[in-house]
């Protein structure tokens, strides 16, 4: 069984990406949407942690949201896949759960 | 597959409306199911019939309205957060004892026990929230 | 009310806000409340802030709100008797579980011996039964 993870909130605002990714099992999946897409660039001080746990576990950015907020694409850490709204709901067909982190 | 969708934030102050509108539309447009929408804790003042937003900006309760004819979708606003904030239909304006009812059509007040359904009944539950 | 044609999942309810500052720890209970009268599998998760909405000696007279922790070790009536508090999110808040309400229930299959309902447990631990979940309730 392997869950997807939903984290809306910035990693500089919440601890939920946090304990997102210490309460995630390997094999899961973690979108990041909403403000939660600040988790997902470069040259952060939480950008090491995402990276790190991509060993495990497979990410996911919304890009309207990324879009929306004037965040470069192109400044995306490496390996975390851009999807929209359509794959935000073929992602959500694909694992079993879906557990949001509020 | 069939969805189930919470939505625990009111509109505007969070996006959290917004993504789950975003998400049924595209959900439907792939030929999914939303077995229900169910709105709790401040998600319940998406269904309100006064609101008056700007002109040049989204009407979030409307757009929910008008998606939920269009398609028949089963907007569920909870009566117990809806009580606490003064979210009113018809029949509970009159049980109340208020002069006035403001949920906009296309939503329907009922219990927490269709919340537990959605999450027994649909594939999946997909929580928008804070 | 559809009573869900004898379908069973695993329902969690993930809690990690502490109380009175946000409605969310209250609203949770009342969905926990109502979902049991539905028969399936539930485990309540307390992790993060969470883990303050089980603390004793809550006392809200000073903050003109209504103390609602009573609820809480009422659950064992409602045969609710799978309640996780993460000890890490314990530990790092500087509290143990003497800290915490003594959670208890009845266990009919074993003569309504009392038994603890509330079962402090790691982030690896945590992270299986998790994972185990069908449906995962967040506020």
């Amino acid at each position: 069984m392997s869950a997807l993870h939903i984290v809306n909130k910035s990693p500089f605002e919440r601890n939920s990406l946090d304990s997102c990714l210490r309460l995630a099992a390997k094999g899961s999946a973690v979108l990041l949407f909403e403000d939660g897409v600040i988790g997902a660039m470069k040259n952060t001080k939480h950008s090491d942690a995402v990276a790190k746990a991509m060993s495990d576990i497979s990410f996911y950015a919304l890009g309207p949201d990324i879009k929306a907020r004037g965040l470069n694409d192109g400044n995306i850490i490496d390996g975390i896949n851009v999807i929209d709204y359509d794959g935000f709901v073929d992602l959500t067909t694909e694992h079993n759960t879906v557990q949001s982190w509020l | 597959m069939k969805f189930g969708i919470v939505i625990n934030e009111g509109p505007y102050t969070h996006q959290s409306s917004d993504s789950a509108l975003q998400f049924v539309k595209s959900a439907l447009a792939k030929g999914h199911d939303i077995f229900r929408v169910f709105f709790y804790h401040d998600g319940v003042n998406n269904g309100t019939s006064l609101g008056v937003p700007p002109q040049d900006d989204r009407n979030l309760p409307n757009e929910w309205s008008e998606l939920a004819e269009k398609h028949d979708l089963d907007l569920v606003v909870c009566v117990a957060a809806a009580q606490r904030r003064g979210m009113l239909d018809e029949d509970e304006m009159k049980r109340h004892d208020k002069n006035s009812n403001n949920l906009v059509k296309g939503f329907r007040i009922s219990g927490l026990g269709q919340l537990i359904e959605a999450g027994i009944q649909a594939d999946r539950l997909v929580t928008f929230g804070d | 009310m559809e009573d869900g044609e004898g379908i069973i999942k695993k329902f969690c309810y993930m809690n990690r806000k502490a109380p009175y500052g946000t409605i969310y720890a209250l609203e949770s209970l009342e969905v926990v409340l109502i979902a049991a009268a539905f028969d399936q599998d539930i485990s309540l998760v307390f992790a993060d802030d969470g883990v303050y909405q089980l603390t004793k000696n809550q006392e809200t007279d000073g903050i003109g709100m209504k103390n609602f922790s009573k609820t809480y070790s009422a659950l064992g009536d409602y045969d609710i008797k799978k309640i996780y508090v993460e000890k890490e999110s314990l530990e790092e808040r500087g509290l143990s579980v003497d800290d915490l309400q003594a959670l208890k229930y009845e266990d009919e299959d074993d003569d309504w011996v009392e038994k603890d309902s509330l079962f402090v447990v790691g982030s690896e631990e945590l992270t299986k039964i998790i994972n185990e979940q069908d449906v995962v309730l967040s506020f």
